[in-house]
């Protein structure tokens, strides 16, 4: 599903080159759902934005279900984002001014589906993540794991086959961000691939693999990896 | 898509009011302006006449000076008018369909009921062909018969506005009135009627209104009548009283030809030129000979209506309208960058960046609307303080349809010009400029 051989992503202004990523290697599987730690500033969100075609790598490859992507125009890579893949953002990113239902229409507009579809589309997908009766609220009428819902339902609308997380529950307390991956999971379940980039530990265990980053590059490939188990419920909760 | 955009838009709009206000005062103020202008030289420029603008004729003669032209600046122009006995001569000829000598007199209205005092009146002494040729609409009554005209019989047409003050509301026709000593007869009441260029004398000030009162010109060659427009004299001639006036040099008259074929063109140049061979046998006509009949469109440029100095002003109309427009790109660049994070959200969802420019040109394009309609508020506004300030008369009646839309073009364009730049610049934002900063 993705697959990024050696990609580097330097950051220059008149002063400094940082270097956020330095020749990463990393593929990840339809199906999988792939958990992302590193210390802060290893270049987490970096990747993820690469990943969801929001900026592009300055060097290597980077092949999207076998399309690189290197290859695509602005407009391609603005449908992909629309039709393949899904975004949760740590603060949310709702827009205040529009209703619940209306967030969740905004990729469901660009995406030119009818009225009908569209408000078939967003009623399923809040009622999945259980805001069905608070379509009608504005985000700022909503606890911090509802907007999180209201999010991840907006992301699941488009029935994208890539859910794409930055530190979904960082801005949560452990109950909702508990809350929150348990959606995540049902969703992965569901058969979406999911990539999560967060530093809660016990959250990253509940990933079938887990991936560090450390100054731009993988920590020790892999060495977290696990099978997805079934008693990863015995891991948890730990306060 | 179209209706979700203007959703947006609204929103948007709504949700600043100030910042909102602000651009729509500067594209409604600098199109307002701008259109105050247009309408002004609009008016100065269209046609007053169009259904038979190409058919009417200023016929003029060149009586002139022998040493020097009539115009300094146009020597080949004849004069503007001709002498009472020149305009005499050509009331005789038959070729023209219609045709009308005329000039502007002061008569003082006296009213038989005791509560109106007496007031002076413009007046225009013209022939019964006045009417029918300029297509004069007549609320009662008509024009006066030929008979009239061959014994410069005491008739009158009057305006809607002396009607109204001598007789109220009503029918006056076969009603008398006293003018100066004369006491006439009502034989028509025209309707409210005034050309934006009073075209048939712009001599005598083409912004000034029609007159209301019209009498048989050849009133004017029978008896004694205060003159009101502009005598033009070259000759070194005694001119002790009224009748020395009418036989001698000075140019008084305007005349008017009504000539629907080229054939009947060529038919009364000819006639003209043979009448002014004529004159030169007996001395006068030193000049070269140049009888003219200019169109109604030809006349108003010889006369210079829409000139320079008006479309000079124009440009400063539109040179403020680009400042206004300046002054908007900055605010609306200042609303689209705090959009930003929205921007690239909505970009990190999928949106490409055709459909995100849509969305922003037409909010501004909403705001050209808006500040159209303002615009057209202003414009008004300020036709009618033109219309004060230039005269009293009501030549401006202010916009067609025509105007209108362009008013509302003018600013829709100016926004959507305002905004592209800053439309543009929102365009190129990363997607991801925003979201990282989290
Ligand atoms: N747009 C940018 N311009 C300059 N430097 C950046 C930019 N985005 C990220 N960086 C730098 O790249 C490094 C990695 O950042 P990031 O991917 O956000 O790390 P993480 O998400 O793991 O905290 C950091 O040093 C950060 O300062
Ligand atoms: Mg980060």
């Amino acid at each position: 599903m993705l697959d990024m051989q050696d990609i580097s992503r330097v950051y220059r202004t008149d002063l400094v080159e940082t270097h956020a990523l330095r020749g990463l290697n990393l593929s990840v599987d339809a199906g999988e759902f792939v958990a992302v730690t590193g210390p802060s500033g290893s270049g987490k969100t970096t990747f993820l934005n690469i990943a969801g075609l929001l900026e592009s790598a300055t060097d290597g490859r980077y092949l999207l279900d076998g399309v690189d992507v290197n290859t695509l125009n602005d407009n391609q890579r603005s449908r992909i984002r629309n039709e393949k893949i899904g975004f949760i953002f740590q603060s949310f990113n709702l827009i205040p001014d529009l209703n619940i239902f209306d967030n969740v229409d905004v990729p469901l507009r660009y995406r030119g589906f009818g009225g009908k579809e569209r408000r078939q589309r967003i009623e399923k997908a809040l009622e999945q993540v259980g805001l069905a009766a608070r379509m009608k609220h504005l985000p700022s009428q909503l606890s911090g794991g509802q907007q999180q819902r209201a999010a991840i339902a907006r992301a699941l609308a488009g029935n994208p086959g890539f859910l794409l997380a930055d530190e979904p529950t960082g801005n949560l307390d452990s109950l909702m961000a508990r809350q929150v991956m348990d959606l995540l999971e049902e969703i992965n379940a569901n058969g979406t691939t999911i990539v999560m980039v967060t530093h809660d530990p016990e959250l990253a265990r509940r990933a079938h693999r887990n991936v560090q980053l450390l100054d731009g590059q993988l920590a020790s490939p892999d060495l977290f990896a696990r099978p997805a188990a079934a008693d990863d419920v015995d891991l948890q909760p730990v306060a | 898509m179209f209706f979700y955009n203007l959703r947006l838009a609204r929103m948007s709009l709504m949700k600043q009011p100030g910042l909102t206000a602000l651009m729509v005062a500067a594209i409604g103020i600098g199109v307002g302006a701008c259109m105050t202008i247009v309408t002004y030289v609009y008016a100065l420029s269209s046609d007053p006449i169009p259904d038979k603008s190409e058919e009417l004729f200023a016929v003029r003669l060149d009586s002139w000076n022998p040493d020097e032209p009539y115009w300094d600046n146009k020597p080949e122009e004849a004069p503007e008018q001709l002498t009472h006995r020149d305009a005499m001569a050509l009331l005789e000829s038959t070729i023209p369909t219609r045709h009308a000598a005329m000039r502007k007199a002061v008569y003082t209205v006296v009213p038989d009921s005791e509560d109106v005092a007496p007031f002076l009146n413009i007046a225009r002494m013209t022939g019964r062909d006045f009417f029918e040729m300029f297509q004069v609409p007549f609320l009662y009554g008509g024009s006066w018969d030929e008979s009239a005209d061959a014994n410069a019989e005491s008739v009158v047409v009057l305006g809607r506005e002396t009607n109204e003050k001598l007789f109220g509301d009503t029918n006056s026709v076969g009603e008398t009135v006293l003018l100066g000593t004369e006491r006439f007869t009502v034989v028509g009441v025209i309707d409210a009627w005034q050309p934006a260029v009073l075209f048939y004398d712009m001599n005598n000030g083409e912004t000034n209104p029609v007159e209301d009162i019209f009498v048989p010109f050849t009133i004017s060659d029978r008896r004694e009548i205060a003159g009101a427009g502009n005598t033009n004299c070259w000759k070194d001639e005694q001119i002790d009283t009224y009748w020395d006036l009418l036989q001698s040099e000075c140019v008084i008259v305007q005349f008017w030809a009504e000539l629907e074929t080229p054939q009947q063109k060529a038919e009364y140049q000819a006639w003209l030129d043979n009448y002014t061979e004529g004159q030169k046998a007996l001395g006068r006509f030193e000049r070269p000979t140049n009888n003219r009949l200019s169109t109604v469109t030809e006349w108003m440029k010889v006369n210079d209506v829409a000139s320079n100095e008006v479309l000079v002003v124009m440009w400063v109309g539109f040179l403020f309208l680009a400042a206004c427009l300046v002054n908007t790109i900055g605010l609306i660049l200042a609303r689209f960058i705090a959009k930003a994070p929205v921007i690239g959200l909505r970009r990190a969802l999928g949106a490409s960046k055709g459909a995100i420019f849509r969305q922003h040109l037409l909010e501004v394009a909403l705001v050209g609307v808006v500040g159209g309609a303002l615009g057209l508020v202003l414009s008004r506004l300020g036709v009618m303080g033109v219309r004060r300030m230039l005269s009293d008369a009501d030549r401006l009646t202010g916009m067609n349809l025509d105007l209108l839309f362009m008013t509302f073009g003018i600013a829709v364009l100016s926004a959507i010009l305002a905004g592209l730049y800053p439309t543009w610049r929102v365009c190129q934002m990363a997607p991801a400029g925003y979201l990282k900063t989290q």
